[in-house]
């Protein structure tokens, strides 16, 4: 219960942030944008709709994932707020599980409303709308559940600029770690050693991109839902645990 | 207090940081000792920089102490069935200002599983106890910086502590703010509560306390009752201010001055000791004066804190 009022209090500052207004109205900026686009298209206007729609959802929830996350606790540090919770009896890990929910409850509205949008735009322009599609914002939410468990895991130990920078060089190579394992191959040694550790250590944030199975109407099988959405939630508790220990060493001056 | 149970207690209590790119160690707080007895007021004095805050946030579990022990009501710091009877305000804190003050202290009951009926009247209660009733459903961003530091001494309250621990509670607030929380700290105590706070504003803490500790560079240097400390070391001077005085009668007076000021027709003498005064009256009365007021000067918190600031400086010099 104690964790679910942090959440609560988190959502409700996380609601009363002017950035995250900014950052969701040119979201749906974009996704609205399509319509515009696709009389500039000669067919195939529908992958378009999806493409946009799609990598605004992911790219817009990964800076709020990032830009918030990063802040969850650091704020908390340097209003004092921290010190009336932790004096309480209010374990250091509850607190910060009940920070990074309250994150997660506010980008899965977020995430909820740019959906609602990106379908509105799709029946405008009488697009299917498909299962898969709804899969693929899954799959993108999830993403973000490991996001921001790594924005959240370094702010626990090194400071918001800091934070912000090693998150977004983990998204990017995230994505990209596939392409270093394939590039490790050919190498050998050293580098090829380095190259496979980083990829079996980074999330291969790759495993939650369907946008071309989207976009190509290929369906995922079953189990391969059940497995991504495995490792997404393995990797995020993980880091969880890695934070809390983390945080539970921390002096607080 | 007729029978006396330890509240919140340390024992060589240190604490060494690492500061630098080098990681350099300082010591904050070197070996304090402390004792704090039910029921009473205890203050917690020293300059800006002393080690106040260092072990207050060693006492609420918030930082690690490098060597010695400590306890709050019997469990080791961090014990959460301690922190169930403990109320904490930190020192000038910038609270959630985007609500208001009742969801603010809804909020913190929540931290201690108060639901329903009992945690919406110990709000209005608390509300009430703080005299800010008024303002219940504004938000905290509107709220003076007084204000502000009522509804935290109700946020430390909510759980209904034993014991109520204040960081710098006065520090930025007005004459009419401090003394408002200088009121709120005797109604505390009226109801049986154990008030640890830490200040450097020793008038406050002068009216407040039964017993204080002075700390310095980390290190205890006076722990009692007020008037034990205040009476050990300040000389008792009496204060006197004559009029019409003759200079013969100045030229008796001098020797039992210590200090002697004359302003148009009147003079003021200061005299070494009590002693003295039925002298000063006499030399006075044969010289046709007549006297305007006698003044006894009793000794303060603040003289002997600032011996003591003076005595560790020189001790500290001498010892590079």
């Amino acid at each position: 219960m104690r964790v679910l009022s942090i959440a609560l209090n988190t959502f409700r500052e996380n609601i009363r942030e002017k950035l995250l207004y900014n950052l969701l109205i040119f979201a749906l900026l974009m996704i609205g944008s399509s319509v515009l686009l696709t009389r500039l298209t000669v067919g195939e206007w529908d992958r378009l709709i999806i493409n946009l729609g799609l990598s605004s959802m992911n790219l817009f929830g990964v800076l709020i994932a990032i830009f918030v996350g990063i802040s969850l606790v650091s704020k908390e540090i340097d209003k004092k707020t921290i010190y009336t919770i932790l004096s309480k009896p209010v374990p250091r890990y509850e607190f910060l599980l009940g920070k990074y929910l309250g994150l997660m409850l506010t980008l899965l509205v977020n995430t909820a409303v740019m959906v609602v949008g990106l379908i509105a735009v799709m029946i405008y322009l009488d697009a299917p709308v498909t299962l898969l599609l709804f899969e693929a914002v899954g799959f993108i939410f999830l993403e973000l559940v490991v996001i921001t468990a790594v924005g959240l895991l370094f702010s626990t130990f090194t400071s918001t600029t800091l934070s912000a920078i090693f998150t977004l060089a983990i998204y990017v190579v995230g994505h990209l770690s596939t392409d270093l394992k394939q590039f490790g191959a050919q190498m050998d040694g050293l580098g090829k050693a380095v190259l496979n550790t980083i990829y079996y250590i980074l999330p291969n944030l790759e495993r939650f991109n369907l946008k071309g199975q989207v976009i190509h109407k290929v369906n995922v099988v079953g189990t391969d839902v059940l497995l991504t959405t495995a490792y997404g939630l393995a990797y995020a508790g993980l880091l969880l645990a890695l934070a809390s220990i983390i945080f539970q060493r921390r002096d607080f001056q | 207090m007729s029978t006396t149970e330890t509240i919140l207690q340390t024992e060589g209590l240190t604490k060494t940081f690492k500061v630098g790119f080098w990681g350099r160690h300082v010591t904050v707080l070197e070996g304090l000792n402390l004792n704090v007895q039910r029921g009473e007021v205890f203050g917690f004095l020293g300059p800006n920089g002393a080690g106040k805050t260092t072990t207050i946030k060693i006492l609420m579990g918030l930082i690690y102490p490098t060597g010695g022990r400590a306890t709050v009501l019997g469990r080791p710091v961090g014990d959460s069935r301690a922190k169930d009877r403990v109320g904490f305000l930190p020192e000038s804190p910038y609270f959630y200002d985007y609500l208001t003050a009742v969801e603010f202290l809804r909020f913190y009951g929540h931290l201690f599983s108060l639901r329903g009926a009992a945690l919406e009247n110990r709000v209005t209660e608390l509300l009430d106890l703080v005299g800010m009733s008024h303002a219940s459903n504004m938000q905290l961003r509107k709220f003076s910086k007084g204000m502000l530091q009522r509804v935290g001494i109700a946020q430390a309250l909510i759980n209904d502590p034993e014991l109520i621990v204040l960081d710098e509670p006065m520090s930025g607030l007005d004459p009419v703010g401090r003394k408002e929380i200088r009121d709120l700290i005797l109604r505390l105590k009226e109801r049986g509560k154990t008030i640890f706070f830490s200040s450097h504003i020793l008038h406050d803490a002068e009216l407040l306390c039964d017993r204080v500790a002075i700390i310095l560079k980390g290190r205890m240097v006076a722990c009692g009752h007020v008037s034990e400390l205040v009476g050990q070391g300040a000389t008792q001077s009496v204060e006197m201010v004559v009029e019409g005085l003759s200079s013969e009668g100045l030229e008796h007076l001098q020797p039992l001055t210590e200090k002697l000021l004359i302003k148009g027709n009147q003079v003021l003498i200061v005299l070494r000791n009590q002693q003295q005064v039925g002298n000063a009256l006499e030399i006075v009365r044969v010289a046709k004066g007549s006297v305007v007021s006698v003044t006894p000067q009793k000794g303060s918190l603040e003289e002997l804190f600032i011996r003591e600031v003076k005595g560790t400086q020189s001790s500290l010099r001498e010892g590079q």
